[in-house]
């Protein structure tokens, strides 16, 4: 697998995030998306970009233009070091939240995207990996 | 900071979001337009959301605080302009805003605004 484009952000601010989707935009456009894949995949990170900068205190976020074969998508992936997640399968739960929002942060782009995954440590952080294929 | 702009027209207000609205800037609006309700009398409030290109959890839920608290204040809120790409993302999201009122363009909201008004003006008191 061919990796065409390889950014790195830091994720510090509000003005990061808007920053973020933007570069996720761009970048979803460079690989020819569809508006509606666009849409989607800009949506999950600006999720992600907003729990990172919530819960995880800040971090950064790594954007890349995927080539496999014929298949060209976006792979985002959202690293922090704060104090992780500590029950996983409770927390991708629809509704789930712990600071007052609606709970939809990682389910809900969980469903918008092709491939997601999360790690998590207690103490050391959460990296959250979401693929969108064209 | 930023701001949106709230118009008035006649007994309506008219929001149009325009910018890659920041956190902060969505919950000023939220404040500012429950102010501008009461201060104006308003009855109504058409928010176009036209050239929004992302909503996600966070402004989807503002959408509809906004209605949510415009109605508490007896004044409709009609959302307008709506894209199709991010209405299926909310969708998706799980988010479908059931609560909402919509109108695929300014002109048709203004018609639902009135005809809300003309049903339920009967017997109301006037303003």
């Amino acid at each position: 697998m061919a990796v065409l484009r390889d950014e790195l952000i830091g994720l510090r601010s509000m003005d990061d995030m808007i920053k973020a989707r933007q570069l996720v935009r761009d970048c979803a456009i460079f690989q020819g998306l569809s508006l509606v894949d666009q849409t989607k995949i800009v949506t999950a990170a600006s999720e992600l970009a907003r729990n990172t900068l919530v819960h995880g205190g800040g971090g950064e976020m790594r954007l890349q233009a995927l080539n496999d074969g014929p298949r060209r998508g976006v792979k985002v992936i959202f690293a922090d070091r704060g104090p992780g997640i500590p029950n996983i399968e409770l927390a991708m739960k629809d509704g789930y939240t712990t600071r007052g929002g609606l709970g939809l942060g990682l389910s809900g782009s969980k469903r918008l995207v092709n491939e997601f995954s999360i790690e998590s440590q207690s103490g050391k952080g959460t990296t959250v990996s979401i693929v969108r294929w064209k | 900071m930023e701001r949106i702009p709230i118009l008035k027209m006649g007994p309506y207000l008219l929001v149009t979001i325009q910018v890659d609205m920041h956190d902060r800037v969505a919950m000023t609006l939220q404040d500012e337009l429950t102010q501008r309700i009461v201060s104006e009398r308003a009855r109504g409030v058409l928010l176009d959301i036209s050239s929004v290109d992302v909503v996600d959890s966070f402004i989807g839920r503002m959408i509809g605080n906004i209605a949510s608290m415009s109605r508490v204040l007896d004044a409709e809120t009609v959302v307008v302009g709506m894209r199709p790409a991010v209405a299926i993302t909310l969708v998706e999201l799980g988010l479908a805003l059931p609560s909402i009122r919509t109108a695929l363009n300014v002109d048709a909201g203004m018609t639902l605004l009135k005809s809300a008004r003309k049903m339920a003006g009967n017997g109301r008191p006037a303003r």
